[in-house]
């Protein structure tokens, strides 16, 4: 288990803006009715897509549109490693994956990277900029070591490619999520070796076929 | 040839996204051809082709997909059938269906739809975790594409009304756990649920639910398509078809790759992931499927197949198919102490044996990685790793317990010769300075 707790500096306020509150009821008309209750985790999300974090006064507002008690809704905030309980960089979040197999493929160098230009993990860097974290597995192995920054992952990573991104990041820009050696997606290096056959592409696939062992008699 | 399948047997043939991943582009690739015959079949039909196939869930356990359908309920009634599908891709080493997701998508539509026929629902949720952004986007677009195109929701072209919809997680790797998922699903936090109650007796909000993985569920329609028997063609008795396979870790081009189940793990890595960094004489271990299963050495990794029997019976598992690899350079203690800080990390905190034990467990695993644990420890962490297994709700106890039995089982003789050598350079040795806590 992690241990996580609501920042001590709290807002006053939390207002949905239109735009949330839109896509929010579109997470709600997406469960029947009386089922609210299941779109708690996709509407903190937008929460935190607002506002960059999850404050106390947000877990209140998100409790009150859902019609959960509070308690509920701080059990998912706290529960779930994706909401961030305090304000961060106001430029990248930076999650550097750090399990076994980002680990075997250089994770170190890069975390080492970020606690050089960034500071220690789960703090903002001094200029507001920056937020850098560890995180368990992303999903991205076989495209080791990744960083997801600001929500889209950027794979096979050296230290010099994130000090390249965090420069980028650093003066406003919006660097092109994938592979930092130019693989395509998960193909190996150098280009697929599998799925070169042209036939598989040329539109035969789509002809009208006889679906195999249909019974005998036809019954619908 | 790379491997032992030819490209006209593959399923998955946009997985590097070299093609258009949108509705025109799949139809051209041949997904959704048939759909409407396949749908006009009896779910018992449908069930029985499965079964034939000899398809078993991709998630990692293994257990045959059409049997899994027919627990469902015969009839439908007041409580609707649920399909949830598993995309909580969320296991160390595993990342195979998140190219589905992104890349081939109509694919698991379609399949949903089939297997929503063979189950008897009318609602899908695919449940994705939250991290794969890019993957849920592009999932949302495909299934609107669908919607637009009437190949589900109500009143659809092929004859089965059903609605296909998204949720996604918060980042927590129990949700993976199918009561979890369902819990998740629900809005509450992961933790899961005792079964029985079996999902297909109550699931999600109390109604019958089949949970199945991504990849299980992508391959459905081409299974029809092709006939049970061009599938079961592939691999061993117990262990048919085409898989996706991926690798990461110490080999030359760490990619993910289809083909046949079956495959031996040394032409796996030398054929398909560019072998292993410094040659297959450089190998130590091979971690065959997931981080939860156990390693292999390299001289069993020289003879083992990729088949949930043949790896079950080393000790280890196919688990998903996507491996690590160890090269001799490796430290493998800390990488299995990684391992176990993972699931201290994402322990749900609910049963004691894991909650207390995955904590220990790393810490323990941290002072064997320095070698100043005691020599007695290894047997006791040994011990402790036996107590939480099979002792927890779910599986992630067992999952904790399994890659340190694994690098002991193998590798015992390396973590005591640290130990030794911690000790010959202290010189005055007088007690462990850290207490196990």
């Amino acid at each position: 288990m992690s241990v996580r707790r609501l920042s001590p500096d709290q807002p006053e306020s939390f207002a949905f803006s239109a735009e949330t509150l839109k896509k929010a009821k579109a997470w709600i008309a997406n469960f029947p009715a009386g089922k609210q209750q299941s779109a708690v985790v996709p509407i903190l999300w937008l929460v935190q897509k607002q506002e960059g974090w999850v404050s106390e006064p947000a877990i209140r507002a998100v409790a009150e549109l859902l019609g959960m008690p509070v308690i509920r809704v701080l059990e998912v905030v706290t529960f779930y490693t994706m909401f961030m309980l305090e304000p961060v960089g106001t430029h990248a979040l930076v999650q550097v994956c750090g399990t076994t197999p980002c680990q075997s493929r250089g994770a170190e160098a890069l975390m080492a990277v970020c606690k050089k230009r960034i500071g220690p993990q789960n703090h903002r860097s001094a200029d507001g900029k920056f937020y850098w974290q560890e995180v368990e597995c992303m999903g991205a192995c076989a495209n080791a070591p990744m960083a997801a920054i600001n929500d889209y992952y950027y794979e096979d990573l050296t230290p010099e490619a994130l000090e390249k991104l965090l420069d980028d990041f650093a003066a406003g820009k919006k660097p092109k999520p994938g592979s930092a050696i130019g693989r395509q997606g998960s193909a190996p290096e150098g280009g697929p070796l599998t799925l070169t056959d042209p036939s598989l592409y040329d539109g035969s696939r789509a002809k009208k076929i006889k679906i195999p062992n249909l019974p005998s008699k036809e019954k619908a | 040839m790379a491997g032992l399948l030819a490209d006209k047997d593959r399923i998955f043939t946009n997985l590097y996204g070299l093609h258009d991943w949108g509705l025109e582009g799949a139809k051209k690739r041949g997904a959704w051809n048939g759909t409407k015959d396949i749908l006009a079949q009896t779910p018992e039909w449908i069930c029985d082709q499965i079964k034939a196939s000899g398809l078993r869930g991709r998630g990692g356990a293994g257990f045959p997909t059409g049997l899994k359908w027919t627990f469902m309920p015969k009839q439908e009634s007041e409580r609707p059938h649920y399909l949830v599908v598993n995309a909580d891709e969320s296991e160390p080493g595993a990342c195979k269906d998140r190219d589905i997701l992104r890349n081939d998508p109509h694919l698991l539509i379609e399949g949903c739809l089939i297997a929503c026929r063979a189950i008897r629902a009318r609602t899908a949720y695919i449940f994705i975790r939250g991290e794969y952004v890019h993957e849920r986007e592009r999932l949302t677009a495909a299934i609107q594409q669908a919607y637009d195109a009437k190949l589900i929701g109500p009143g659809n072209v092929n004859g089965w009304d059903c609605d296909i919809r998204i949720q996604h997680g918060g980042g927590a790797y129990i949700c993976g756990d199918e009561t979890a998922l369902m819990e998740s699903l629900e809005g509450k936090k992961g933790q899961p649920r005792l079964k029985p109650p079996f999902p297909a007796g109550a699931g999600i909000w109390g109604a019958p639910t089949t949970i199945n993985n991504v990849e299980s569920i992508a391959v459905v329609g081409t299974i029809l398509r092709r006939g049970a028997e061009w599938f079961a063609g592939f691999g061993t008795e117990k262990s048919t078809g085409t898989k996706l396979f991926a690798a990461s870790g110490h080999v030359n081009k760490p990619c993910v790759v289809e083909d046949a189940v079956g495959i031996p793990v040394r032409q796996l890595i030398e054929e398909h992931f560019g072998g292993v960094r410094g040659g297959w004489g450089n190998l130590k271990a091979v971690i065959p499927g997931g981080i939860s299963v156990r390693m292999i050495p390299a001289h069993e990794a020289e003879e083992a197949l990729m088949t949930y029997e043949d790896l079950q019976a080393r000790g280890s598992g196919l688990g998903t198919g996507t491996m690590i690899v160890f090269d001799k350079d490796a430290d493998l203690v800390k990488a299995i102490a990684r391992a176990s800080y993972f699931y201290k990390h994402e322990s749900c905190g609910q049963c004691t044996p894991c909650r207390e034990g995955t904590g220990w467990m790393w810490r323990v695993m941290e002072r064997m990685v320095t070698g100043e644990a005691e020599m007695s420890e290894i047997d006791l962490l040994l011990d402790v790793a036996s107590q939480v297994e099979g002792h927890t709700i779910c599986g992630l106890g067992d999952a904790a317990a399994w890659p340190i039995q694994g690098l002991f089982r193998h590798f015992r003789h390396e973590v005591e010769e640290r130990i030794n050598n911690y000790r010959a350079r202290k010189g005055s040795y007088a007690g462990a300075s850290i207490a196990a806590e």
